[in-house]
């Protein structure tokens, strides 16, 4: 087996892969939260519990209504982003204006709440998901078997952060949107609905959370606490990769799956904390993250 | 003001005391018997005990016919929340002021450690259903402590000797990175290497974790036989569903170490079909089993888990022993439990050992596959019996409580 410096190569390309793959899944989760973080500025901490919603309701869908996998991937983003809307509408506009410590708490709130009904509901043990049958199996690579699913997770987190750039940072309705955010009172004196925007944005962050959670399904345990282990995670990249940039938390998603895999071969024992640890050197260093404007 | 606030709790406190002190000159104290049950209600061990082992302990002060010497028996619960801290209170609040005579449920090894030493000072029995370290009656063994249902070296022996046996003799770890899992890697590897087998790696992932990608590829390039896992609940589904998909349950077998009926159920059968364990109670096994298991599962919604069987037949035994010894006072109960054999649909071939580890007929059993399943609750099959002397670990000299 080819080894370099004592390392062994395969394993370590191995390693590599599974990084990137569980780094697209970053990506794919902190692109809703960088959205409603870094362009809202709410501080949604019920966006783990979304994730949790996405994965139940496709579980639900299936078991309950026999909607299949890919039918799920579709409906549930738009049941869940709905369901963001109400909890944007409801809930978090009445304290839009408080200091951003309100919304934090009451997300807080709503996202124990909901963790809390499911374990009722559910139990904590979770429930079993299968993989859709056209990506069940997976390839034969030189150096690891490569499930297929695991490369579907690849793609489809690369097609749906692409579009979601491409419409922020290069079309009209991107650039209306990151003006309302900037200066709401100067674009609503343009004639654009900033409340409808903001409710809309904060809906789709929340349905991109509903998706993620569909892709989890098949491969992580449907549990209750599945997104708020998470969460804190994503939180953390989202900061890595400085607030208000979408193509940071992508890009900051997809290194941080990279170090955290490395981190699982050479010392497991550190993986759960490395990410933290480069949110310390990072802020130290550049306060702003990594792809931040300086404030 | 603070003055005379303290002058208050002090008078308070010696009117507790002296009156708890004349309660308890009649065979029960404080004319009742209380039984509390401390577990984890919501978190990741909820389903393992939980509220289950709440509707346990009741259903087994009900069969009992509510009443022992003449006293009503009373059931409080608290939840854990998973915290050393937090359950270590909740024991001293019981036993130092509500008058809580033994405390049940018992899950996570951590809190189970913090709760048993605040119940040891207090001559308060603990009644240790679902907890899986072998501590409590080995480097941490009290006079106090009974350990019923199972523990690691149950499991190991259980689990891990048939396969060494069948030829398989090099094991990959992935070990939950706590207390619990160092402890089952610990005596896991000692019946492995006793056995002519060896260790060829491991990694210790953190509590939680939630890919194991990473580690099932270092499993598959160790070159193992047997890929272990030594950790619990989510984390071992977790586990077992990435080994499945890396086509690892393919080149080597996976053997959960420690897995709880609700656990398997929220197993694939397609991935986890065949694996073996081992485990202290199994609903299905014959019709005593079966017939508690019914009545179990009209009251709480699921079928038992081994930790909630093993409540209900520690608290018979518990009530039992007191209304032998005709005192509800800890010396004499556990004398008369140790004296006591338990004898139910749990308990068969069993005795309460010395040191407080209750030994038993162990089950080796096997994940059916989806198409042997008759429904959901239909999940295990019963390989072997595994005799209690053979399944738990021999007792050790210090903690022979009886003969000091």
């Amino acid at each position: 087996m080819a080894t370099f410096l004592g390392i062994n190569l395969f394993g370590l390309f191995g390693q590599l892969l599974v990084g990137l793959i569980n780094g697209s899944f970053y990506a794919l989760l902190s692109l809703g939260l960088a959205i409603i973080f870094g362009l809202l500025k709410i501080i949604n901490f019920a966006q783990g519990a979304m994730y949790m919603l996405g994965a139940f309701a496709a579980w639900m869908a299936l078991n309950y209504l026999g909607i299949n996998y890919w039918l799920a991937l579709i409906l549930v983003p738009l049941a869940v982003g709905a369901a963001g809307i109400l909890m944007e509408r409801l809930l978090i506009r009445p304290i839009a204006k408080e200091d951003h410590l309100y919304s934090l708490l009451l997300t807080f709130g709503i996202a124990l709440m909901l963790q809390g009904m499911f374990t009722h509901v559910f139990g904590s043990s979770g429930m079993a998901y299968a993989i859709p049958e056209a990506l069940q199996g997976g390839i034969k690579l030189p150096f690891m078997y490569l499930p297929t699913y695991r490369a579907w997770i690849v793609v489809a987190s690369i097609l749906v952060c692409g579009a979601t750039w491409w419409m922020i940072e290069k079309t009209r309705l991107g650039a209306y949107l990151r003006a309302g955010t900037e200066n709401a009172q100067l674009m609503q004196a343009f004639g654009i609905n900033v409340p409808l925007m903001v409710t809309l944005t904060f809906g789709f962050g929340v349905g991109l959370a509903g998706f993620a959670g569909v892709m989890a399904a098949p491969v992580y345990s449907v549990s209750p606490d599945m997104g708020s282990n998470l969460l804190i995670i994503v939180f953390a990249i989202v900061v890595i990769g400085g607030m208000g940039s979408i193509g940071g938390a992508i890009l900051t998603g997809l290194g941080m799956g990279i170090v955290e895999g490395l981190t699982k071969y050479f010392y497991p024992e550190a993986s759960s904390t490395v990410i933290f640890l480069v949110m310390v050197i990072v802020l130290l260093l550049k306060p702003a993250g990594l792809f931040g404007k300086e404030a | 003001m603070k003055a005379m606030n303290k002058t208050l709790l002090a008078v308070a406190v010696a009117a507790t005391t002296t009156l708890a002190g004349f309660a308890q000159a009649g065979p029960v104290s404080d004319d009742k018997v209380k039984i509390g049950v401390l577990a984890d209600m919501g978190g990741v061990y909820a389903d393992i005990c939980g509220p289950g082992c709440v509707t346990a302990v009741e259903m087994a002060v009900e069969d009992f016919g509510g009443t022992v010497l003449g006293m009503p028996i009373e059931v409080v619960s608290a939840d854990d929340q998973l915290k050393p801290d937090v359950g270590s209170a909740k024991v001293r609040q019981w036993v130092e002021n509500e008058q809580v005579d033994a405390v049940g449920g018992l899950v996570s090894s951590a809190v189970v450690g913090a709760a048993t030493k605040v119940l040891t000072d207090n001559k308060k029995i603990a009644l240790i259903s679902t907890a899986a370290s072998n501590a409590f009656t080995t480097s941490a063994c009290s006079p106090y402590n009974v350990h019923w249902t199972y523990n690691v070296a149950a499991m190991a022996n259980g689990t891990v000797k048939p396969i060494v046996q069948s030829g398989k003799k090099k094991w990959f770890f992935i070990t939950a990175d706590y207390a619990f899992g160092h402890a089952l890697e610990g005596v896991a590897t000692e019946v492995i290497v006793e056995n002519g087998g060896e260790v060829v790696g491991g990694v210790r992932a953190p509590l939680g974790t939630t890919d194991f990608s990473s580690y099932v590829l270092q499993a598959q390039a160790s070159g193992a036989d047997v890929v272990a896992l030594a950790n619990a609940g989510g984390d071992t589904v977790n586990a077992l569903k990435t080994a499945a998909e890396f086509g690892l349950t393919q080149t080597a077998d996976v053997a959960g170490l420690l897995v709880f009926t609700p656990n398997a159920q929220a197993m694939d059968p397609a991935t986890a079909g065949g694996m073996t364990l081992t485990t202290g109670f199994y609903w299905d096994y014959d019709d005593a089993t079966r017939a508690w298991s019914k009545r179990f599962k009209e009251r709480h919604g699921a079928i038992p888990a081994m930790g909630h069987a093993g409540a209900y037949s520690m608290t018979m035994h518990y009530l039992k022993a007191i209304e032998a010894a005709g005192t509800d006072e800890s010396d004499a109960v556990m004398a008369k439990m140790k004296e006591m054999k338990p004898d139910d649909f749990f308990a068969r071939n069993a005795t309460l050992r010395a040191d407080g580890r209750m030994v038993h007929d162990m089950y080796y059993v096997q994940i059916k596959k989806a198409d042997e399943r008759r429904d959901a609750d239909d999940i295990f099959k019963v390989i072997d019996v595994i005799p209690g002397d053979t399944a738990f670990a021999p007792m050790l000299p210090e903690c022979n409580f009886v003969k000091s």
